[in-house]
């Protein structure tokens, strides 16, 4: 069964010329390797609508960098055409692009005063002074560093220096800007914030963004889309709430966010869910979303705070039930996280909201759990 | 005193004797072999001396001598040992020069030479059998060598040789490039004597300040064809390469080119400036050096040396001995400065004259150079 | 804090101040302790050879030392006539208590310095001295003529104090007069102040063609991937291990006329036989030379800046809109500029000091004030000189390595 956000971008992908204007990027079947033997990206499509925040979002070595990369011009694609606003890119070189990047470690060139930083792209544009110096204290203004133009790179915070390399990326008024892992070297509370400022001068600008991270909280909090990379190919791409709730695969459902892993093999079908004999021996109803027909392997994936723990009477909520022996708890504050074990897995975790009148689990208690089969995907071995 | 026993019996006997009788005397003094530090010129010179001189004394004492190349620097080492307070060298081969500054400043001893140095076989005392000038106050001469221009015979026609020292500042006639020693010494009387000046009044002619400018007028007229050198190892190099017609040499290392090496050089005897060069002792070292001195100097040594190198001896009783070259068996007569067809036009190196006025003509050479 | 006045102690009582100041003296003895042996070593091998060498430079001890009696009895010389007997006297005791010491040598060295002459003026008189009877002065003026001219006297009345500035003025070409004033020595024996020169602008070429050769090499090692950077920092540090001597004389064999380069200059009609290039025993020999034994001294620095330098920033600049050029201009230049100051400092200051490189390929014409160090030292015996010369240069190094420090900082200089 075919999830219908996929069904769209597929749709766009397979690009019907009505809506190509309002495409401003697009790959086509990039493919990418260094070696001649391996190749990095494969056979990578995706097309960015003008405005958009698209986030490529995978582990370190999946193809993201080089994607973003062979964007800017400093990889050439092995195959495979990179189009900007309707246009091939390939032979152009990257100070051509008029694209804004934001570096992993900032980038800023530390020679230079923060105001000569920024004034740089307008200078190579031969902009006038007056008009450099107008742009150059807007773009300030806009990262709130109107005090910060005569100091070096040297002498900001980490954040300041994020800002300034922000800044710096969007003082020529790029229509579209990259940014490679820009909050990777900040803690995470200057992260939070960060995200939160970029956000809001994407917002503000309509600029169209992509952006690179491997942390998977950074891209659902920012993308309109995320595409999630995993040893160059793209598992998924799809907005940050469908990611998270219908993963497609396996990896993309292990990559965004927390999921208790069963596996066993399907043994019947029944009308839009299937059974699947664990491995255990327990049969558990779920929704097919990746497998094959009756006796193939599949993963079946749940999202710890999917389970609930039953007190007996609302027993007929949830149309898989087990019972559960209790390992571990940890209190978290706002919720505590309990392992279990249960049809076999012992490293399966169950999320509990702090409310009141949850009683206190001890580790050997024996309980009663159940999970809507609704939220129980079956997806690839 | 043990050298005046020695002496006796020596003058009593015959050669043999005193051979036999030094070898008795060495073995009795030196029941332990001692190391001795010998400075002395390096490549063919010092190999003539290991021949002649350092296998036989090791061999009849069981000394150890260790040869150090250091005679081009020899003052300088002398007198910072000194100054240091820890001479390690024993016995030294220096030029005059340097000897009567080494030995005005205290470095090196005073030499007793009739009391020193062996008699000739036929009882000549050693102030007689020397050459002039060869016992210096604080130096005993072993050789005279010479100073010459040497030309490689492929580098002109067989009925176009070059023969005087006229024809080293003749470009015309004789081109390509010379090879000079980069000092003012021999440039300057050369220079002289190839403008016509007598070689009996080079050197009055260079203490005055029109004769010095006579020399160097006449250098300018070759300066530009001149490759200076500094290492007597050079000019046989640079004349074997033919990068160079004419080269200025010590004699000795052109023989050794020729007869080892069977390079086609000539030597213009003409205007040969010739010069002794010998021992000196640094202070102190007198008594551990003193059987090595008097068996190194004796005639029958300074003859053997001429078997290894085309160096004259410094005693007129060894020029009787002198026979072939060791390993071609060449006559050595004729090769040697003192033969007298090459003596003809010889020049004695003022060594006071240079010891005044080498420091200014140094200075007025290089700056010469310099323009 | 606040409320008491009372010094802060520690648990036992005794003041905080004491008890730090306790701890840290006894660390600070351990590292002195730890570096002991270099700076003993410094000490022996560098601070004192540095002193020595200047206070060479200056002193002058031979006149006073070896002529006491003669200097007294010129006290009270009018300086217009060649003095009396009462000096003639004083001379011949002072000359031959110094034969019977045998040490007259370096008082005859020094006057000659001052006049060509005066060594075989004293070393041959005081010779002759046993067999004159007084009066002496006639005997003595006719045993050597320098004894009667006035100038020899105005100079042994000059030099008759310890320190001298003969030494550095001869260093400059400069002279005194036998009246004290310092004068510009006769064009013909001009030699030094050139000789520096020519070392100075022929450090700076050789400086400079070292950093446009290292340059672009340094870049390579820097960016190329560790697997050939590797093979080519091999390469650029070969000649590291391989002698200087053979270096040089490897050079000798490539340049000279029937060298290597001319004989395929030859071989391919470039050149004709007879009209082979005179490329060593000379300035060239000296540059070409020079500048590739000093080459890795210009790449170490260069690549040890250029590594530090993220790839990133040229992106940056590229995809800020730079041209490639302008970008590197811009960014990457300034930034290597510590690097090619480093270099460039060492390089100028090592080929400063450098002289047998020079001594070998030079000739006449390539030659550096360093080589006169060496031949005043091993040759011509006057060390003054010799250390007047080198104090001369150690100056200009100090003041160069002050100027680099101030303008780019010195820890700046790193070698890989």
């Amino acid at each position: 069964m075919i999830d219908t956000s996929e069904a769209e971008s597929v749709a766009s992908a397979t690009s019907d010329q009505a809506d190509a204007h309002e495409i401003f990027a697009r790959f086509t079947n990039v493919q990418k390797s260094y070696d001649g033997v391996e190749l990095v990206v494969k056979d990578f499509n995706l097309d960015i609508r003008k405005g958009e925040f698209v986030t490529l979002l995978g582990p370190s070595g999946s193809g993201k960098t080089t994607c973003l990369m062979m964007m800017a011009g400093f990889e050439t694609p092995t195959h495979g055409e990179i189009l900007l606003k309707g246009e091939p890119i390939s032979g152009l070189p990257p100070h051509k692009r008029g694209i804004g990047m934001v570096f992993q470690n900032y980038a800023l060139f530390p020679h230079m005063t923060v105001a000569e930083n920024l004034a740089f792209p307008l200078e190579v544009r031969h902009l006038s002074k007056a008009q450099t110096k107008e742009k150059v204290a807007r773009a300030l203004a806009m990262v709130r560093l109107e005090e910060f133009g005569d100091r070096r790179p040297a002498q900001l915070s980490g954040g300041q220096q994020q800002r300034v390399a922000l800044a710096r990326a969007l003082v020529f008024e790029p229509e579209l800007v990259l940014m490679d892992e820009p909050l990777g070297a900040l803690d995470k509370n200057l992260r939070e914030e960060m995200q939160y400022e970029i956000k809001r001068i994407h917002a503000s600008l309509g600029v169209t963004m992509i952006y690179v991270t491997h942390d998977q909280t950074e891209a659902l909090t920012m993308s309109d889309r995320i595409a999630v990379f995993n040893d160059g190919v793209v598992q998924q791409l799809a907005s940050p709430d469908e990611l998270y709730e219908r993963p497609e695969n396996a990896f993309v459902a292990y990559f965004i966010g927390e999921n208790n892993r069963l596996l066993g093999e399907v043994s019947e079908r029944v009308g839009d869910d299937c059974k699947v004999r664990l491995d255990s021996g327990d049969t558990v109803i779920a929704k097919p979303v990746a497998v094959g027909g009756v006796g193939s392997r599949t993963t079946l994936s749940l999202r710890p705070e999917r389970v609930s723990i039953l007190h007996g009477d609302a027993a007929e909520q949830f149309d898989n039930q087990f019972t559960a022996t209790v390992q571990e708890v940890i209190y978290l504050g706002d919720h505590l996280r309990t392992r279990l074990s249960v049809c076999g897995n012992d490293e399966f975790i169950l999320k509990t909201p702090n409310a009141q009148g949850f009683g206190v689990m001890r580790p050997g208690q024996q309980i009663q759990v159940g999970w809507s089969s609704a939220d129980c995907r079956a997806l690839d071995a | 005193m043990k050298s005046i026993i020695r002496k006796r019996v020596v003058k009593g006997t015959g050669v043999a004797v005193a051979g036999l009788s030094a070898l008795a005397v060495a073995v009795a003094a030196h029941a332990e072999g001692q190391t001795l530090n010998i400075v002395s010129w390096g490549g063919a010179y010092s190999m003539s001396q290991e021949r002649a001189y350092h296998e036989p004394w090791m061999e009849m004492t069981g000394d150890e001598i260790v040869n150090i190349d250091q005679s081009a620097n020899a003052l300088a080492g002398l007198r910072s040992q000194s100054q240091a307070g820890n001479v390690t060298w024993d016995l030294v081969d220096m030029l005059p020069a340097d000897a009567m500054i080494a030995c005005a400043e205290g470095l090196i001893e005073p030499l007793d030479h009739d009391e020193l140095l062996a008699d000739a076989p036929d009882g000549t005392p050693p102030s007689e059998d020397f050459v002039d000038g060869a016992l210096g106050e604080c130096f005993v001469a072993s050789i005279v060598y010479s100073n010459i221009v040497a030309f490689n015979s492929d580098m002109f026609p067989e009925d176009a040789q070059p023969s005087t020292i006229e024809d080293v500042f003749d470009l015309e006639n004789y081109p390509g490039q010379r090879a000079l020693m980069r000092r003012p010494i021999n440039n300057l009387e050369w220079a002289l004597i190839a403008d016509g000046v007598d070689r009996d009044d080079v050197y009055d002619m260079l203490e005055t300040e029109e004769g010095i400018q006579r020399a160097f007028d006449k250098l300018d007229t070759i300066k530009d064809s001149v490759i200076w050198w500094e290492e007597g190892a050079q000019p046989p190099q640079l004349l074997a390469d033919q990068e160079v017609a004419f080269a200025s040499a010590y004699n000795g290392r052109i023989f050794d080119a020729m007869v080892s090496e069977n390079q086609p050089f000539e030597i213009i005897w003409d205007a040969q400036v010739f010069e002794l060069d010998g021992w000196v002792v640094p202070t102190g070292k007198l008594d551990k050096v003193r059987d090595y001195l008097y068996f190194a100097t004796d005639t029958q040594r300074l003859a053997d040396q001429a078997q290894y190198i085309s160096y004259g001896p410094a005693r007129l009783s060894s020029s009787d001995l002198v026979s072939t070259h060791a390993e071609s068996g060449i006559e050595m007569e004729t090769h040697m400065p003192t033969y007298e067809p090459n003596f003809a036009t010889a020049i004695q190196k003022d060594d006071e004259f240079w010891a005044d006025y080498l420091d200014e003509l140094s200075q007025r050479f290089d700056a010469w150079l310099a323009q | 804090m606040s409320d008491s006045a009372a010094p802060l102690t520690t648990a036992d009582g005794v003041p905080l101040k004491v008890s730090l100041r306790r701890a840290v003296r006894r660390s600070k003895f351990k590292a002195l302790l730890l570096v002991s042996p270099l700076l003993l070593f410094l000490m022996i091998a560098f601070v004192i050879p540095i002193f020595e060498m200047l206070s060479r430079s200056v002193a002058n001890p031979e006149v006073v030392n070896h002529l006491p009696r003669t200097v007294a009895a010129l006290e009270d010389w009018d300086r217009q006539d060649v003095p009396g007997e009462p000096v003639f006297e004083a001379l011949v005791e002072d000359l031959l208590e110094g034969q019977e010491a045998r040490n007259l040598g370096l008082l005859a060295s020094r006057l000659n310095y001052e006049r060509s002459g005066m060594r075989s003026a004293i070393n041959r008189t005081a010779r002759g001295l046993r067999t004159m009877d007084p009066p002496y002065r006639e005997g003595v003026i006719e045993a050597n003529a320098r004894w009667g001219e006035l100038d020899t006297w105005k100079i042994i009345q000059r030099e008759a104090r310890l320190y001298t500035p003969s030494y550095y003025l001869a260093a400059v070409d400069r002279q005194l007069s036998p009246d004290g004033q310092i004068t510009r020595a006769p064009d013909n024996l001009q030699i030094h102040v050139n000789l520096f020169w020519r070392t100075f602008w022929m450090s700076g070429l050789i400086t400079l063609m070292t950093l446009l050769l290292g340059y672009p090499i340094a870049f390579l090692l820097a960016s190329l991937p560790l697997r050939h950077s590797n093979l080519l920092m091999i390469l650029v540090l070969l000649p590291f291990w391989t002698s200087l001597l053979v270096r040089t004389t490897t050079w000798i064999a490539i340049l000279q006329s029937q060298g290597v380069l001319n004989d395929v200059m030859v071989f391919l009609g470039v050149i004709a036989d007879e009209a082979r290039w005179q490329m060593i025993h000379n300035k060239i020999g000296t540059v070409v030379a020079m500048t590739h034994i000093l080459l890795p001294f210009m790449i170490l620095p260069l690549y040890s800046v250029m590594k530090t330098i993220p790839p990133s920033y040229m992106r940056a600049a590229r995809s800020l809109g730079g041209k490639p050029f302008l970008s590197f201009r811009r960014v990457y230049f300034p930034l290597t500029i510590p690097g090619m100051a480093a270099g460039g400092i060492l390089v100028f200051i090592l080929s400063i000091g450098y002289y047998i490189t020079p001594a070998l390929v030079g000739g006449q014409s390539g030659r550096f004030i360093t080589n006169y160090i060496a031949y005043h030292m091993q040759t011509s015996l006057n060390w003054g000189l010799a250390a007047a010369i080198a104090s001369i240069l150690l100056l200009v190094v100090v003041v160069f390595y002050m100027v680099f420090n101030r303008l780019i900082g010195v820890d700046k200089v790193k070698l890989g």
